[in-house]
């Protein structure tokens, strides 16, 4: 079979502009080289919806940004993920930086980002008490907001998958050869043939690129240390506070997550291997260090985990979306670094209408834009959890005890359309895992359901695909081996 | 005369006590600040012995292993024997504490016992 | 709405023993809350022996320690329910609990005992950088895994932290076939106990590096390899004692931390230093009628302190619902740990409460070699006791009496403090 578009790579922007290809009659399908969507940079970020005054006015960055901003509250209603508009503050530590924040509101204002005010420290104060002492005035963008990153990469690929677009997972793409009239791709057990290529491989977006035209990209890992604080914390800071931005991006923030957690991310190291998402000391010092100037007395004792991301830096510094010109039928998506979870829906937008207008399908008429997330029953009235958890005793059994996520959710989590493989599928999805323990108590729980849901054994449910099982084998089974 | 270095594992003061032997016997031990670490560098120079606990398939259980234990001590050396033969046992539930579920482990003359009730699924 | 005279959260040793205790005190309306499916709590994985020897004066395993409790409640007839979830506890004592069965419920009670017990410091909380592969385990995690599901988490194993859990896992993981290659520990002591460090590491050969830390974890996939680390009087790592140890799984016992969400929820007061609730003698907490016991109180090491310690709660439980009101209630003396006392439970004592003896349980914050624990009462020194070792893996208790207690004026201090004569 040869299909119409495949997308490499199901991060956010993939996701993205396979549920907006769905709304046309076109056969589509997504490769990934990871057991679930969400594996790369969409997984392992701030979680922001930046306002969008940071890129330069008229660039694609800019443009994108805002207008994904503008319609992440919509989204979030059709595809039931968590977003909350909780405004962003960017700080000035020092008099002398005062004409590099009166830029940033000018680039604010003719990106068109609404509500730009510059405060001075008593007011900053107010909004936010626990501001470091040294930060003297403040950019307030009160369009800046929050958003679960799992939460939208993964309804947006369900909602791309009830419409018709096919994921396949565990699919590398390793080669690419140029058809008569498209692609023939090939993974290292199966060839795909396509009409168009969409490039939204992320880290390694430009090795793709690259093997298509002569126009050559470079994408640089550049990695972020992060720390997650403990739900605990909740209220410890209510707006996202950034820094003024330096060379390396916009610097380390503290923020609220959607969920009550505190963050506190990223650094900025740039590395060479595409891979490399691991911590190291003097990042997670760095990033202690830094935090601790936007705001007083972060909790460190409440820190539950540390992570690293990789964003896609591309040495331009600009998103590169559209077809290279010695490249017809293959379209990029790269350099997708911040704000790139922002403008995910405008991205999607963009890279669909590119693709109709050399396609020209024909609308597709069973298309459904609204999704139902997975079902928290802590959310609903007393009267109807007690009635839920009577159609469904599932719901009245907590598995995981931190996030009091019931086993009901998990099985919704697994048995779902793209459902959870894996734990970490489970955690993404659930949050069962993600609390104060980090799946101490809950992940020999999660492994049963796993298991018996997938119609797996215990031995081969994996923490995240591939070889990372979680246990090795039965107790003394290397005993009976020798004396049998 | 030969020497043995020991940590007493009598109390948290955890005293160095050295023993001296002749012949396989116990000529003196010193380091030991109470009687308790003197009987206990006897006893571990001339015949160490430990309880070893482990557990066991079950089958028809609602559990999938039934902890276990040696009914006595038994001697340090046959650990891992005692180990290989609970390799092979599989249990049917139900089983109750108490209940043997390997008689004279490798030799030992001790019985392995159930130390936890599984009843049928 | 149900009503029970005295509500326990948690049926694992603390909440059986209070229960009985309540029971022995006539009290009969007494409901346990179990979230796992059978009672005996984390007593059900402790697999190994060396339980009750202070209880029953023979040495049992954790689940046999368990069943005598568990048996005793049952033959008692005191209700319980299991896989049932606490999801609130109102000031006003409404427990609001959920199962399968019956839902979200609620349950008024005369009295509340906490004993939910503690839960294990994560590889988050300890913050060590390096990759987030599978095979990364809390001792406490794998213990379960190897216990009670049959199955292996690995087979070439690094161990850090040298507390209790961490050194049985070395011999359980050894026995079952892995190989254990180190235990590091980033103090200079172990937390564990001589007993186990014996028999769980020298018996099999396995070393202890104290002093050391994990410094990186690889592996994407699965656990390829840790690095550790000699680390200084900072305990911050030393640059160039780098050593590499090739294995699939990392356990990690640095630590348990009493899980009091629901307590802090309900508006407990809660000590910096244990975790764990303010109690005074009665071992109720702030908030009147609410009392806690066991692990969710203060960690222990030894189960049979923590029965004692959840008799006396349940006891009190019991005389709080029967409402006698003890003579001169008002006097309360404060408790205090000094000079490398980190802390003592209970942190007051209302000596017209309090029963003919009050045990004071604290824990020491270094080694001390033949120090002397001693209790001031206002500037008398009522205790003074040699002790040839004392260290924080071990608790440490005084007893004082009632009568020594009479007759202090309302504020009068106790002190806990080390000296040297």
């Amino acid at each position: 079979m040869k299909y119409d578009v495949i997308i490499i790579g199901a991060g956010v922007s993939g996701c993205a502009i396979a549920r907006e290809l769905s709304r046309y009659q076109l056969k589509t399908a997504v490769l990934e080289k990871e057991e679930d969507v969400c594996c790369g940079t969409s997984k392992a970020n701030s979680g922001i919806v930046h306002a969008g005054f940071d890129a330069a006015p008229g660039s694609l960055m800019a443009k994108l940004n805002v207008a994904g901003s503008r319609a992440m509250e919509a989204l979030s209603k059709e595809l039931d993920f968590s977003f909350r508009r909780n405004g962003s503050l960017v700080l000035m530590f020092d008099e002398a930086d005062r004409p590099r924040l009166q830029e940033l509101y000018e680039r604010g204002l003719k990106n068109g980002v609404e509500g730009l005010r510059i405060i001075e420290r008593e007011e900053l104060k107010k909004m936010e008490p626990g501001v470091g002492p040294e930060a003297l005035a403040a950019l307030y963008a009160p369009t800046g907001g929050i958003v679960c990153p799992f939460g939208l990469t993964i309804a947006l690929a369900e909602n791309a998958c009830t419409n018709g677009v096919a994921f396949y997972f565990d699919q590398k793409v390793t080669g690419m050869e140029r058809q008569e009239d498209g692609w023939r791709m090939r993974t290292e057990e199966k060839t795909y043939e396509t009409t168009i290529v969409v490039n939204a491989a992320g880290i390694y977006a430009d090795l793709f690129h690259n093997m298509v035209s002569e126009t050559k990209l470079h994408i640089t890992p550049r990695r972020g240390d992060y720390c997650l604080l403990d739900r605990t914390t909740e209220g410890f800071v209510k707006h996202t506070v950034f820094q003024l931005p330096g060379k390396q991006g916009k610097g380390v923030l503290v923020t609220p997550t959607v969920h009550g957690n505190t963050l506190l991310g990223p650094t900025a190291i740039d590395i060479e291997d595409r891979e490399g998402t691991n911590t190291t000391q003097a990042g997670l010092d760095e990033l202690r260090e830094k935090a601790a100037r936007s705001m007083e007395g972060i909790p460190m004792n409440q820190v539950i985990t540390s992570f690293a991301g990789l964003r896609a830096h591309e040495d331009g510094g600009e998103f590169i979306i559209g077809e290279p010109k010695d490249a017809p039928g293959f379209v990029d998506c790269a350099g997708i670094e911040s704000p790139g979870l922002s403008s995910a829906p405008a991205i999607g937008k963009m890279v669909a209408e590119l693709i109709a207008d050399r396609l020209h399908p024909a609308a597709n008429e069973k298309f459904c834009g609204t999704r139902r997330g997975i079902l928290n029953p802590a959310v609903l009235p007393k009267e109807e959890r007690a009635r839920l958890i009577q159609q469904n005793p599932a719901y009245g059994a907590i598995v995981c005890r931190c996030e009091m996520v019931t086993e009901g959710e998990i099985i919704d989590a697994v048995t779902r359309p793209l459902g959870a493989k894996s734990l970490d599928g489970v955690k993404r999805r659930t949050r069962a895992g993600m609390g104060r323990c980090q799946s101490g108590f809950c992940s020999p729980k999660t492994m049963e359901i796993i298991a018996r849901e997938r119609g797996i054994s215990m031995a081969e449910v994996t923490k995240s695909g591939g070889a990372s099982r979680i246990i090795c084998g039965t107790s003394k089974d290397n005993l009976q081996e020798e004396k049998e | 005369m030969d020497t043995r270095e020991l940590i007493c594992i009598g109390c948290p003061m955890g005293c160095r006590m050295t023993v001296n032997m002749d012949k396989g016997q116990v000529h003196s031990v010193s380091g030991n600040t109470c009687k308790r670490g003197d009987a206990y560098a006897r006893k571990e120079v001339t015949n160490p012995t430990r309880i070893v606990t482990s557990t066991v398939r079950v089958e028809g259980g609602v559990l999938p292993v039934v902890s276990v234990k040696t009914r006595e001590d038994i001697p340090k050396g046959k650990i891992f024997a005692c180990m290989e033969a609970l390799a092979k046992v599989t249990v049917q539930a139900p089983v109750a504490i108490g209940d043997v579920v390997l008689p004279d482990a490798a030799g030992t003359g001790v019985d392995v016992v159930a130390t936890k009730n599984v009843v049928e699924a | 709405m149900k009503r029970y005279d005295i509500v326990i959260i948690g049926g694992g040793p603390a909440g059986l023993a209070a229960a009985l205790a309540a029971r022995e005190q006539g009290i009969h309306e007494v409901l346990i809350l179990e979230r796992d499916r059978e009672l005996g709590g984390i007593l059900n994985q402790c697999i190994h022996n060396g339980f009750g020897l202070h209880t029953f004066q023979e040495e049992l395993t954790g689940p046999e320690y368990a069943a005598r409790f568990i048996q005793r409640v049952k033959d008692a007839r005191i209700e319980y329910q299991l896989s049932t979830m606490v999801l609130n506890i109102s000031p006003e004592k409404i427990v609001t609990a959920m199962n399968r069965e019956e839902g979200l419920f609620e349950i008024e009670a005369g009295a509340v005992v906490l004993a939910m017990g503690c839960r294990e410091r994560s590889r988050g909380a300890l913050n060590i950088p390096g990759y987030r592969p599978a095979g990364i385990f809390s001792a406490g995690t794998a213990q379960r895994l190897v216990n009670m599901e049959g199955c292996l988490p690995g087979r070439e194993v690094v161990i850090l932290g040298s507390g209790d859990i961490g050194l049985i896992m070395a011999r359980r993981m050894t026995l079952e076939g892995a190989k254990v290659k180190v235990v590091a520990e980033l103090m200079p002591y172990s937390g564990g106990l001589k007993r186990n460090i014996v028999q769980c590491l020298d018996d099999y050969g396995i070393p202890l590096k104290l002093s050391h830390t994990v410094v990186d974890i690889q592996g994407r996939e699965r656990v390829e390899g840790v690095t550790i680390a000699q680390v200084g009087a900072d305990r911050r790592p030393i640059p160039g004692t780098e050593e590499h140890y090739t294995c699939d799984t990392l356990l990690l016992s640095c630590g348990l931390i009493p899980e009091n969400e629901l307590s802090r929820e309900l508006g407990v007061m809660i000590s910096p230093v244990t975790a764990g609730p303010v109690v005074n003698e009665s071992l109720e907490t702030s908030i009147p009628g609410v009392f806690a016991c066991g692990n969710v109180l203060h960690v222990h090491d030894l189960v049979d302190f923590v029965s004692q310690e959840a008799a006396s709660a349940g006891a009190a439980a019991a005389e709080y619902v029967k409402q006698r009101p003890g003579e001169d209630a008002e006097v309360t003396l404060p408790v205090k740990g000094k000079g490398g006392v980190r802390y003592t439970v209970p942190s007051m004592i209302r000596p017209g409460r309090m029963q003919e003896e009050q045990v004071i349980r604290f824990r020491v914050g270094d080694v001390y070699r033949n120090q002397y624990i001693s209790l001031y009462v206002g500037d008398e020194r009522l205790i003074h006791r040699k002790r040839p070792v004392m260290a924080p893996g071990e608790m440490e208790e005084l007893k004082v009496t009632r009568e020594q207690l009479s007759g202090c004026p309302e504020g009068t201090e106790l002190l806990v403090v080390i000296e040297d004569k």
